[in-house]
């Protein structure tokens, strides 16, 4: 029996390790592609592993024309979607979380439903719509249809937060004195802060890398995967491998952080035993 | 004194979840039901305003269009259910809760926050002539010179690439909702089925997957629907050699500059999204009696 | 159909937890035998080491003649009912209790054959072709019941089967799986923290503690006879009051029990035995009902003073203080008794218990 066991635990270590590589060495590639000096990414035969690393395809990459600028602008988007995503998704979250009303769990397909429908669909009449409002090629107009994309997302991980906070604390703070307003903010709010963290950076990844919609609605103020999107055809191989680096970088980094809430948000914990 | 025209303002607790609602759904309709009826009037009426079908005429006899509605099928008819084996069996893998597993899901996880783009191009760095599998098959021996793997005169092999690296890509999907499915499985149905007699195998067929139904409808769903508006893996790895429909809409929007075009090929996205939709619900439905009715 | 099941020096650990400790256990063929106590005891870690659903650190079990203790659950003999029941949701009552039976391979027809039988002993053979969800908590507890006796097993396990019905059907439910255990007569190890359920089902009752047995007695032994405070205390409703008391000498073998200033008379047989322990302070344990309730004082009674008065129909609980000490004592409804009150009690010497101060240990009543 034992030794079935070992079997049996030494197969599965293995099914793990052959998948984690799986994932993990595209990622790797990638990496090491941008590390690659220029020259030796035409080179062949090529191996996989430079001869030495270096900066200067990453530097390549930053230097070229609107590449910095997009960069700034992908942050800035991404900033305020993030901003916007908050304000319009916590109340909902919290109205879903904290009251049984009729229409709720319309309310929460409904949300939900809303990206059953194709990213086209949004943008291209968006784009028409903005020239008329102004809205076209500015950031914020990005970042508007950003948030209609994110917001589902925000609405479900904040009412998930505020599920977790239980109704008790702020009915007590309510009989203690608070009004229900203070009674969010001093005990409900501080409670969900790193929940809401949480669906704020993973609204900040989804705007990071929207590539559709940010590169119908954008002519000169182009984020990152817009830019490198119109200039794919034209644009050598390592620039392309060192956009395709600079895109995935701060979101394996906040992907990291929030771990922990992807499964709060689809529901319940991982537990090892 | 604020505080109490604030109340009255915000009503009993009848009316407060509705007025909390409100950002969210003027924001909805404003930026998903107006572009969503406005796209829908763009791919039917003309510029002068007049109800024609003339667009979906042309898309239809579009020279690219019978390809893209091909390719669009075919790789999701393919993608889809081995991105459904593959997430199944890396869910079930990490249900047995080996040491480590959490940290091992979270590295499966990690494609979740790659966007589409950022994927293809990191395949490209895989596939490409100058890419790392000819660097690979020349370090083994296997090549002297090296395959141009993407090009016109092999497109069915840039057509498995996409479907590579759509896979690698986006297999996190189905995972994330196979494992929240699994995890609501209570631990007791398995112990007594155990008990009962049931091997790993027979309580996979008979308990696991029945009790897995709902994860894996929803998982599917949403996969099938993302996959078919998949576009910038096919684009950075092989540019317009393998078109598809988001594609096409893509190009005839920002190449050929018909709004019209790009919006009729949307609105059929649309539709096939919600033909989806209905067939999933349907498959999966679930007896009345069995949830109490 | 029904094995002796033997567990000897078993021992399981969680990391650095003991939860059960180098436990012997003999559980006799057909006997029902109930393994009660508190949450965290260790009766639900024994019951799932029987099962195999926990592998042990330490010892070896036996079921029937043979050594299960490295065999998987499938291959002991046993079939067990879960507190949540674990009715399958995806299957009708008649799938599910023909379930163990289709993971043997069992022909279609006997299958049939068996499934209606036992519907029949739990009474639900009405719903044969229904779903789980159709039922209700009580109709899905049979299924379970029946699942695990469809088996024939030799022994059957049953992890609180009655804990989440209502207190109604809780009642009924206790009846009928005594008359089924009289009927099929399968070797039974049923777990509940209820003290009711134990002494009303158990042939016998194994009370545990901080992961070991403490009493394995009849229900009657462990009631009358507790062999440590804690079981005096776990057992009964309310549960025994304890007195502190010094045993003294009154001169001329004459022992009693003394309390502040009062002096309980002890058996006559005892006064022999307890004469070693002149002068120990002693834990004298009485059970409410063994309390007469006198609203005179008389000979030998102790002044007791009405704390509350607890009307419970057929008697009356009172909460009295005797000097430092608060008792629980069941009086008569009629008495008229106010809170506040002084009354005298007398305690009667056949049912005085005595423990050691320390240990908790039962003194005298080592047999």
């Amino acid at each position: 029996m034992s030794f079935r066991r070992l079997q049996r635990q030494t197969l599965i270590y293995m099914a793990a390790i052959v998948v984690a590589s799986w994932v993990l060495l595209p990622i790797v590639l990638i990496a090491l592609a941008s590390f690659t000096p220029q020259q030796e990414i035409y080179q062949w035969p090529k191996s996989i592993i430079p001869s030495h690393f270096s900066l200067e395809t990453m530097k390549f990459f930053l230097n070229s024309y609107g590449v910095l600028p997009s960069l700034l602008n992908s942050v800035l988007v991404a900033l305020m979607t993030l901003g916007i995503t908050l304000i319009v998704a916590a109340p909902a979250g919290y109205a879903v979380a904290r009251f049984t009303f009729r229409g709720r769990n319309v309310y929460r397909m409904g949300i939900l439903m809303t990206r059953m429908f194709p990213t086209a669909l949004l943008a291209i009449p968006l784009a028409v719509t903005f020239i008329k409002w102004g809205l076209y090629d500015t950031l914020i107009g990005v970042a508007f249809l950003h948030v209609a994309m994110a917001m589902p997302f925000a609405v479900l991980i904040i009412t998930g937060i505020f599920v977790s906070v239980p109704k008790d604390l702020e009915e007590a703070a309510m009989t203690l004195g608070c009004s229900r307003v203070g009674a969010f903010t001093r005990v409900a709010l501080p409670l969900a802060l790193p929940g809401l963290a949480a669906a704020a950076m993973f609204t900040f990844v989804i705007s990071w890398n929207e590539v559709f919609a940010a590169t119908i609605l954008t002519v000169q103020h182009r984020t990152l995967p817009a830019q490198i999107m119109s200039t794919l055809q034209a644009s050598p191989l390592y620039f392309r491998f060192a956009g395709g680096f600079f895109m995935v970088l701060p979101t394996l980094i906040f992907m990291f952080l929030i771990r922990r809430y992807l499964f709060q948000m689809w529901g319940g914990a991982t537990a090892e035993r | 004194m604020t505080n109490t025209r604030i109340n009255r303002l915000l009503g009993t607790d009848t009316l407060l979840p509705y007025w909390l609602l409100v950002p969210s759904l003027v924001y909805l309709l404003i930026f998903f039901l107006l572009p969503l009826v406005n796209s829908i009037g763009l791919a039917f009426r003309g510029d002068d305003g007049a109800f024609t079908v003339r667009y979906f005429l042309q898309m239809v006899h579009d020279v690219q269009f019978a390809s893209a509605l091909k390719y669009t099928f075919f790789l999701v008819a393919i993608i889809v259910p081995l991105q459904l084996v593959t997430a199944l069996f890396i869910a079930l893998l990490v249900n047995t809760g080996f040491k480590g597993s959490r940290f091992f899901l979270y590295i499966c996880t990690i494609p979740l926050g790659i966007s589409d783009l950022a994927a293809g191009l990191i395949w490209l760095s895989i596939f490409a002539q100058h890419g790392y599998l000819n660097s690979a098959l020349y370090g083994l021996g296997i090549i002297d010179k090296p395959i141009y793997f993407i090009s016109y005169q092999n497109i069915s092999f840039v057509f498995w690439a996409i479907v590579i690296a759509e896979h690698w890509r986006a297999t996190a999907i189905v995972l994330v909702n196979l494992v929240a499915g699994l995890q609501m499985i209570s631990k007791d149905y398995l112990e007594a089925a155990e008990v009962l007699g049931a091997r790993p195998l027979q309580k996979l067929r008979y308990v696991i997957l029945p009790l897995l139904k709902p994860a894996i409808q929803s998982a599917l769903i949403i996969r099938t629907i993302l996959a078919l508006q998949m576009f910038a893996v096919a684009v950075a790895i092989g540019g317009n050699l393998v078109p598809v429909l988001a594609g096409q809409s893509y190009f005839w929007y920002s190449l050929y500059r018909s709004y019209h075009m790009a919006a009729a090929y949307a609105v059929l996205l649309m539709v096939l999204s919600i033909i989806i939709t209905w067939f999933y619900m349907w498959f999966f439905r679930p007896k009345a009696e069995m949830v109490g009715k | 159909m029904a094995a002796e099941i033997r567990l000897q020096n078993v021992r399981k650990e969680f990391g650095k937890v003991v939860a059960v400790k180098d436990m012997d256990l003999t559980v006799r063929e057909t006997e029902f035998l109930v393994l009660l106590g508190p949450s965290g005891c260790g009766k639900t870690t024994t019951l799932r080491c029987i099962a195999g659903l926990e592998r042990v650190n330490g010892g070896r079990i036996f079921i029937g003649e043979r050594d299960v203790t490295e065999s998987s659950p499938a291959q002991r003999g046993i079939a067990m009912v879960f507190q949540s029941y674990a009715v399958f949701p995806h299957m009708t009552v008649a799938q599910n209790i023909g379930f163990g039976l289709r993971m043997k391979h069992v022909p279609k027809n006997e299958i049939q054959t068996a499934v209606e039988e036992v519907a029949k002993l739990l009474q639900i053979e009405e719903l044969l072709t229904r779903y789980p969800a159709q039922l209700s908590g009580g109709q899905r507890q049979r299924v379970a019941v029946a699942r695990a006796i469809v088996m024939r097993p030799d022994v059957l396990l049953m992890d609180e089967p009655l804990s989440n019905l209502d207190a109604l059907l809780r009642l009924q439910m206790r009846a009928e799986l005594k008359r089924l255990h009289q009927e099929i007569g399968t070797t039974t190890v049923y777990v509940t923290h209820d003290q009711i359920e134990a002494l009303s089902l158990g042939d016998r009752i194994a009370v545990m503690h901080g992961g070991e047995i403490v009493q394995l007695d009849s229900p009657n032994q462990v009631y009358d006879r507790p062999a440590t405070k804690f079981v005096g205390g776990f057992i009964g409703t309310p549960p025994m009051n304890f007195l502190t008391a010094t045993v003294s000498d009154e001169g001329d073998g004459d022992v009693i029990l003394v309390i502040g200033e009062f002096k309980i008379a002890v058996p006559e047989d005892w006064k022999k035995p307890l004469g070693r322990l002149v002068g120990q302070v002693v834990d004298l344990g009485i059970r409410a009902e063994n309390i007469e309730v006198h609203l005179e004082p008389e000979d030998g009674s102790l002044p007791a003073k009405v704390l509350v008065s607890e009307h419970l129909g057929s008697q009356q609980l009172l909460t009295v203080q005797v000097g430092k000490d608060i008792l629980k004592v069941a009086a008569n409804p009629d008495l008229p008794i106010k809170p506040g009150q002084t009354i005298s009690l007398t305690i009667l010497k056949n049912k005085i218990r005595i423990f050691d101060e320390k240990t908790g240990k039962s003194l005298l009543f080592n047999d």
